[in-house]
């Protein structure tokens, strides 16, 4: 197994990853979790959305604390620049998502991390929102994402904790694959 | 037993050594998979000299020089007479139940009960297609590449082949030299050279010992199970058929097929990093190399070197029309997986795979040969037939002993009935 030695540590509990690996490979409905989100319209581009509660190992779950995320547009759009945009948001889970496994990668290599940084960007041709242009795709042209990493390991070791990271993330599978999205309306109050 | 390729024959020839009485039961033939299911042109990826058995070997003058189907199928049928293996022809099982002492077996070539059965029937029965094959339009063919056979059943036009493992790269190459226009759609691959430093690499891995490590002291042993086969080919020049070569001949690459709408195919953006991957885990096994050689002392040997970066484009496409394209077949070397639907034993967990430590089953008596890392880093190749039946011929034995001092019957073989 690869537990850390004591001399690594990037405050990952590798060995509990490691257990819920195990019991989650014979135990596939436990493994089943739903990610929740809560946006309410608060005025113009601006809204708020509220993350709480989430299912998961079958029962309901729940953050310590209610997280909020504020967006809007910036002032060059018009708008009153109250929060990062939605498509920064984006960049934010990537970011977040492949240094989380960048962490958990290098603890389970015992590689010690000392300073790690993504800088995220993603190009976007805005004449597709707009709708200049039909030719012209809503989303990224294409995201770059660059790494600094200090780590007590070779160049090639590190550059594997991307790779793995990249491997396993999430955000990066739910931006270079296709998701069915189904948005359902239901017509409230009077 | 159930299966005469070359694990079934290598147990077969520890069972007699250990005087335990026993049959072979065959669908078809010695070596029916490599005579029914396999392309071609298609060559044993292990040298010639890497086919050790019990009792048999290589004996010809090119041991560095890769089998033919047919070459491959005239050594595993030699072996079969070598050790006269006691063999049924004909004699597909379709129903194995447990019974009071052991196994019922119902077979195209008659029922047998016996105490222990071991299952060698090969680990690429069946393609393993992603479920996006089931989106294919109808309008262009789809071939696994079990059925794929040879360059010129397939149509003029472009190609999609799925997967860039041996078979992917090998299908590539042979139908894009053939004046096919190929596209490839890369996953997860292992990148190998053919050879390193004046030596061919499963040389270097055999050498080292690589070969030989222990399912019991790998890390992740359902990852080693399942990682997809080193990216190589058996050809004359010894060639390096990775993704470099690929596209020097004017293969195109996309990420991995991720979906199909319509006619048009969904590619995966993840295409770089899947050759990242590949290059720095093809990086780390020619440092282990390196770091052998320097202390085994192997006399001159060529300096150390790597090979070039895979080479892709920077903004691989992520969405083809397949048919403006001209995309008229999609080969899926997609990767293959056993087939134990005959098997009503309760041994075989949620992803259709026989639950087992080391080649014995999770049910009394069943054993298993002949899969990717069963007992050791070889147990897929031939080469690893041999140590893997020793193993489990001696566990057998004690098995047998165990069980006919507990009262049961002493002889260990099957019985027609």
């Amino acid at each position: 197994m690869g537990i850390a030695e004591a001399n690594v540590n990037n405050g990952v509990n590798t060995e509990a990853l490691l257990n819920a690996r195990e019991a989650l490979s014979n135990a596939p409905e436990a493994a089943q979790f739903k990610w929740r989100a809560t946006t309410t319209w608060q005025n113009g581009t601006h809204s708020r959305t509220d993350v709480q509660g989430f299912f998961g190992l079958g029962q309901e779950q729940a953050h310590k604390s209610e997280f909020t995320f504020v967006a809007d547009h910036p002032e060059v759009f018009a708008s009153e620049d109250n929060g990062a945009t939605p498509a920064e948001i984006l960049l934010a889970a990537l970011g977040s998502c492949l240094t989380a496994g960048v962490a958990a990668v290098a603890q389970h290599r015992d590689i010690q991390l000392n300073r790690v940084k993504a800088t995220v960007e993603g190009s976007m041709d805005i004449r597709g929102i707009l709708g200049v242009d039909s030719d012209v795709r809503n989303g990224f042209g294409g995201i770059r994402v660059h790494y600094e990493i200090d780590a007590d390991a070779s160049e090639d070791d590190i550059k594997a904790l991307v790779a793995q990271s990249q491997k396993r993330s999430a955000v990066f599978d739910a931006l270079t694959n296709p998701t069915n999205v189904h948005v359902e309306v239901s017509r409230v109050g009077s | 037993m159930i299966g005469a390729g070359h694990a079934g024959l290598a147990m077969t020839k520890c069972l007699a050594d250990l005087g335990i009485e026993h049959v072979v039961l065959e669908r078809g033939v010695v070596a029916n998979s490599w005579k029914t299911e396999r392309w071609e042109s298609l060559r044993l990826l292990t040298p010639n000299w890497q086919s050790r058995l019990p009792g048999y070997g290589y004996s010809g003058d090119d041991p560095d020089g890769f089998r033919s189907m047919p070459e491959t199928i005239a050594f595993i049928e030699g072996y079969a007479r070598a050790i006269t293996a006691p063999i049924i022809e004909d004699a597909e099982v379709t129903r194995v139940r447990a019974a009071d002492d052991g196994y019922e077996i119902v077979s195209r070539g008659g029922d047998f009960v016996c105490r222990v059965l071991v299952i060698a029937s090969g680990s690429c029965n069946l393609p393993r297609l992603p479920k996006v094959a089931e989106d294919l339009p109808g309008s262009i063919r789809s071939l696994s590449a079990m059925q794929y056979l040879r360059p010129a059943d397939i149509e003029d036009g472009g190609v999609l082949v799925v997967g860039a493992s041996a078979s992917g790269t090998q299908i590539a190459w042979e139908l894009q030299k053939a004046g096919r226009n190929v596209l490839m759609a890369v996953g997860e691959h292992v990148r190998a050279p053919r050879t390193y430093r004046g030596r061919d690499l499963y040389w270097w891995m055999d050498q080292a010992g690589m070969m030989d490590e222990r399912y019991d002291m790998v890390d992740d042993l359902v990852r080693a199970r399942t990682h997809p086969s080193l990216q190589l080919t058996g050809s004359d020049d010894r060639m390096t058929l990775d993704l470099n070569a690929l596209g020097d001949i004017g293969v195109r690459f996309t990420g991995r097929l991720a979906g199909i709408v319509g006619a048009t195919g969904q590619f995966s953006g993840s295409l770089r990093n899947v050759c990242a991957l590949s290059d720095l885990k093809m990086n780390r096994l020619l440092d282990q190399i390196d770091q052998w050689a320097a202390a085994a002392d192997l006399g001159d040997l060529p300096s150390p070197h790597r090979l070039d970066p895979t080479r892709v484009e920077d903004d691989p496409p992520l969405l083809i029309d397949l048919e403006k394209e001209r995309v008229r077949t999609v080969v899926w070397a997609t990767g293959f997986r056993p087939d134990y639907s005959w098997l009503e034993v309760d041994a075989v967990d949620h992803k259709g795979r026989l639950k087992h430590d080391g080649g014995v089953v999770e049910a009394p008596g069943l054993y298993l040969m002949g899969q990717q890392f069963l007992r050791r880093r070889k147990s897929s190749l031939i080469d690893g037939g041999g140590e893997d039946a020793r193993d489990l011929s001696n566990l057998i034995a004690s098995y047998l002993d165990d069980s006919a001092r507990s009262g049961s019957r002493r002889t260990g073989g099957a019985t027609a009935k």
